[in-house]
C-alpha cells in the first residue's frame, strides 16, 4: 500500500498506541518541547524555564497521576468514588513513615524507591478492603460510602499526631532523593541545583523532569490497562453490569482490582505530592482534594488517558489565572482611575468594609476569598462539562480536529 | 447426539408470582430448540435461570450432566453458554471491535498486569484474538462498522454485534432471545441467514425464543410452547402448531355460537 500510509496493513499496526502519522508527529514534538522546556531555550515558552513555572508543571505531573487512578475507576469502571484524597493521605503517611529520618515522629529513614512502591500497594490493599461496598451499593450511594471515608480518614490522620503530627504543625515527608539505603548522601537529589550529563539544572527542573518520567510511565500503564482485557472488563461492567457478567467478566473480581489499581495510583501520587510539598497537614488530604481529583477527571474527560493530562494542566493553572486577575483587579480597584476602577472597586474587596465578589488575601475582607472562589468555579465547571461537553477538554479537542479534519468541507 | 442441556422441573417464583412452574426440557449437541409462547410465559426467565442470573428454587439444571445450580453468572459463560438480549445488553460506548473483544474475554488468560506491560505476552494475545474477531466481523458482515461506538448504530446492526459478542465466546449454546423483534422482513432473512450458518458451519446448539412464527417454524427443529410458566406442549414444528392447547393459548378458546 505504498503512497497511502493512512491505511493500516496489519492487526499490529493498527492496535498500536500511535497508530497514525500524525499521532507519532505531534507526540515526539510534544515530548521534544517538554523535554527541552527547563532549558528556557524554546521560544514562546522561554517563562516555563522559570523556578516556580518548573514546580507548577512537576504539580501539574503529580495531579495527572492521582487522576488516572480515578479515572480508572470511575471514568472506566464507573464506580463514583469521592475517596481519592483518603487513598492519596495513606500514600503519604505511609511513604513518611517508611522514607522520613528517624525523629520525634515515626521514620525509618528507608530510600524512595522502597517508600514510594510501599506507598502504592498499602493503599491498594486498603482499596481491596473497601471495594466490597461496591458491589452492595451503587452510583450516589457508593459516593456517600466513599465521601465517609474521607472523613474517617482525616479524622485518623489529625489523631495519630505521632504519625502525622497533628493540625497543628504537621510533618515533614522524605525529600526527593535517591540512595541506596539509609546513607546520608544522596546520589541524586531534587533540592540542590547541579549539573546532569553537562547541563546545569535547578534543583526545580530536576523535579520536573522526575514527575515528568513518572507521569509518562503512568500514563503508559493506565493506558496499557485500558486498551487490553481488564480495561475491556472494566468498561463493560461501566456499561452494562449484567450483561458484562453473562459474558464471563466476574464482577466482584474486576471491581475489586479497579479499587486496587486505583488506590495504588492514589498512594504513590498522595506520597510524591507530600514529599513535593515537604510539610503539610492532615487536613490537606481532605474533601477538597478530592473534589479537585474529580474536577480533573470531568474537565479533562472522563475515561481518556491523554484528557487526565489536560485536565490536570487546567485544573493546577486556573487558580494562578485567577489570583493573577484579582491581584491585578485590587491594584486597578486601589490606583486606578475612571471606569475601570469603579469596576474593579464592585468586583473586589480591598479592606475589611469594602464589599465586593472577591478579596485578593484570604480574611481581607467580605466575599470569597480566592481559594473559595476557586472551589465555586471548580463546582461550575464540573457542572457545565457534565451538561455541556461530557468528553471534557479531550471532547473539546476531538470537535476542534474533526472541524480541521474535514476544513474546508463542512464534514 | 449427546445430550448439552437437561432442564429438571425447575420452579422460579417471585413472592407469589410463580414465573415457571416445573418446566423440563433438553437440548442436544447442534440443535436448534425454539421456546414460544405468549408475552409473560416466562422464556426470559428461562434464560435468566440457565444463565443464573435468577436461581431456581426448585429443580435442576445439568450441563453434560452437572448440575450448574449455584454457579455464578460468569461461571456459565466459562462453561460455554452464551446469550443475545431482547433488548439489547452491548456496551454503548465501546466499539464494535472492543465490545466483541469483550466477548473474547473467558477465552483469553492474560491479567491486568501482563496488560500493563502491553509488551510481550498481552500484545501477542489481543493480536491472536483480534483475527478471531476479525472473523466475526466477516461473518456477520459488519466490517464497515469497526470502529463506531455501538450506541451510534442502527438497531439491525446492534444486534448482529450482540450476535458477534455471544459467538465470540465460542459458545456450545447460544440463548437467542428475540433476535429478529423489532426488525423488517430482509433483517429478519439476513438474521435467519446467520442463524442456519451458526448451527451449520460452527455446529452450535441454540435456544431460540422469538415471536415471529413464520421464522420459528421454519428454523426450529424442535419447539416447546409455554404458557403461565407452565410447558403445554413440545415437539417438531408441525406437531406443535396443530396441537389443541397450543391453538388456545396463542388464539384463545374457541367461540361455540349457541344454536
Amino acid at each position: 500500500m505504498r503512497g497511502r500510509p493512512q491505511l493500516y496493513t496489519s492487526y499490529a499496526a493498527d492496535q498500536a498506541l500511535l497508530n497514525t502519522g500524525t499521532k507519532r508527529l505531534s507526540f515526539a514534538l510534544f515530548g521534544v518541547v517538554l523535554l527541552c522546556l527547563p532549558l528556557g531555550f524554546i521560544p514562546g515558552f522561554r517563562w516555563a524555564a522559570d523556578a516556580d513555572w518548573m514546580l507548577v508543571l512537576a504539580e501539574v505531573a503529580i495531579l495527572f497521576i492521582a487522576a488516572l487512578g480515578l479515572n480508572l475507576l470511575t471514568g472506566l469502571a464507573g464506580q463514583v468514588s469521592l475517596g481519592h484524597a483518603f487513598f492519596m493521605g495513606v500514600g503519604a503517611y505511609v511513604a513518611a513513615i517508611l522514607g522520613s529520618p528517624e525523629g520525634p515522629l515515626w521514620g525509618l529513614g528507608l530510600p524512595i524507591w522502597v517508600w514510594l512502591p510501599a506507598a502504592g500497594l498499602v493503599a491498594a490493599a486498603i482499596g481491596v478492603l473497601i471495594a466490597p461496598t461496591s458491589f452492595r451499593v451503587r452510583g450516589l450511594y457508593l459516593a456517600i460510602v466513599t465521601l465517609g471515608l474521607v472523613f474517617i480518614g482525616e479524622h485518623l490522620f489529625r489523631n495519630l499526631d505521632f504519625i502525622t503530627g497533628g493540625s497543628q504543625s504537621g510533618r515533614t515527608f522524605p525529600p526527593l532523593e535517591f540512595k541506596f539505603w539509609k546513607e546520608e548522601t544522596p546520589f541524586i537529589d531534587f533540592a540542590t541545583d547541579g549539573d546532569w550529563f553537562g547541563v546545569e539544572l535547578t534543583g526545580q527542573a530536576k523535579t520536573y523532569y522526575l514527575m515528568l518520567g513518572l507521569a509518562l510511565i503512568a500514563g503508559l500503564v493506565a493506558k496499557n490497562i485500558q486498551r487490553t482485557r481488564a480495561g475491556r472488563a472494566f468498561q463493560s461492567i461501566r456499561d452494562r453490569d449484567i450483561a458484562a457478567e453473562i459474558t464471563g467478566v466476574d464482577e466482584f473480581r474486576y471491581k475489586t482490582i479497579a479499587f486496587a489499581l486505583s488506590s495504588f495510583f492514589a498512594g504513590v501520587a498522595g506520597a510524591l505530592f507530600a514529599s513535593f510539598v515537604g510539610r503539610t497537614i492532615p487536613e490537606a488530604f481532605g474533601l477538597p482534594l478530592s473534589v479537585e481529583v474529580i474536577a480533573i477527571v470531568l474537565i479533562g474527560g472522563a475515561g481518556v488517558v491523554s484528557g487526565m493530562g489536560m485536565g490536570a494542566a487546567f485544573v493546577i493553572v486556573m487558580p494562578l489565572i485567577v489570583r493573577t486577575i484579582t491581584e491585578w483587579l485590587t491594584q486597578v480597584a486601589k490606583t486606578g482611575e475612571g471606569v475601570f476602577q469603579k469596576i474593579a472597586d464592585v468586583l473586589v474587596s480591598t479592606g475589611t468594609f469594602d464589599p465586593g465578589l472577591v478579596s485578593a488575601s484570604a480574611g481581607s475582607g467580605p466575599g470569597l476569598n480566592v481559594f473559595q472562589l476557586n472551589q465555586v468555579l471548580y463546582g461550575l465547571l464540573i457542572v457545565g462539562f457534565i451538561i455541556f461537553e461530557p468528553l471534557g477538554l479531550y471532547g473539546i479537542w476531538l470537535r476542534v480536529r474533526n472541524y480541521w479534519k474535514g476544513w474546508p468541507f463542512t464534514y | 447426539m449427546s445430550r448439552l442441556l437437561e432442564v429438571d422441573r425447575i420452579r422460579l417464583s417471585f413472592k407469589g408470582v410463580r414465573a415457571i412452574d416445573g418446566v423440563s426440557f433438553h437440548v442436544d449437541e447442534g440443535e436448534l430448540f425454539a421456546i414460544i409462547g405468549p408475552n409473560g410465559a416466562g422464556k426470559t426467565s428461562i434464560f435468566n435461570c440457565l444463565n443464573q442470573v435468577y436461581r431456581p428454587q426448585e429443580g435442576d439444571i445439568r450441563w453434560k450432566g452437572e448440575s450448574i445450580m449455584g454457579l455464578k453468572p460468569n461461571k456459565t459463560a466459562e462453561l460455554g453458554i452464551a446469550r443475545t438480549f431482547q433488548n439489547i445488553a452491548l456496551f454503548p460506548h465501546m466499539t464494535v471491535i472492543e465490545n466483541i473483544l469483550t466477548g473474547r474475554h473467558v477465552r483469553m488468560k492474560q491479567g491486568w498486569l501482563a496488560g500493563a506491560i502491553w509488551l510481550g505476552p498481552a500484545k501477542k494475545e489481543e493480536l491472536e484474538n483480534r483475527f478471531k474477531v476479525e472473523d466475526i466481523v466477516d461473518f456477520l458482515e459488519i466490517e464497515q462498522w469497526r470502529k463506531h461506538p455501538v450506541g451510534m448504530l442502527p438497531y439491525g446492526v446492534q444486534k448482529r454485534v450482540e450476535l458477534g459478542r455471544a459467538l465470540a465466546m465460542d459458545p456450545e449454546l447460544l440463548l437467542l432471545d428475540e433476535p429478529v423483534a423489532g426488525m423488517n422482513l430482509e433483517e429478519t432473512e439476513d438474521m435467519a441467514r446467520f442463524i442456519l450458518d451458526i448451527q451449520d458451519e460452527l455446529g452450535v446448539s441454540m435456544i431460540l425464543v422469538e415471536h415471529d412464527m413464520g421464522l420459528v417454524m421454519d428454523i426450529a427443529d424442535r419447539v416447546m410452547v409455554l404458557d403461565f410458566g407452565r410447558k403445554i406442549a413440545d415437539g417438531r414444528p408441525a406437531e406443535v402448531q396443530r396441537n389443541p392447547d397450543v391453538i388456545k393459548a396463542y388464539l384463545g378458546e374457541e367461540f361455540e355460537p349457541a344454536d
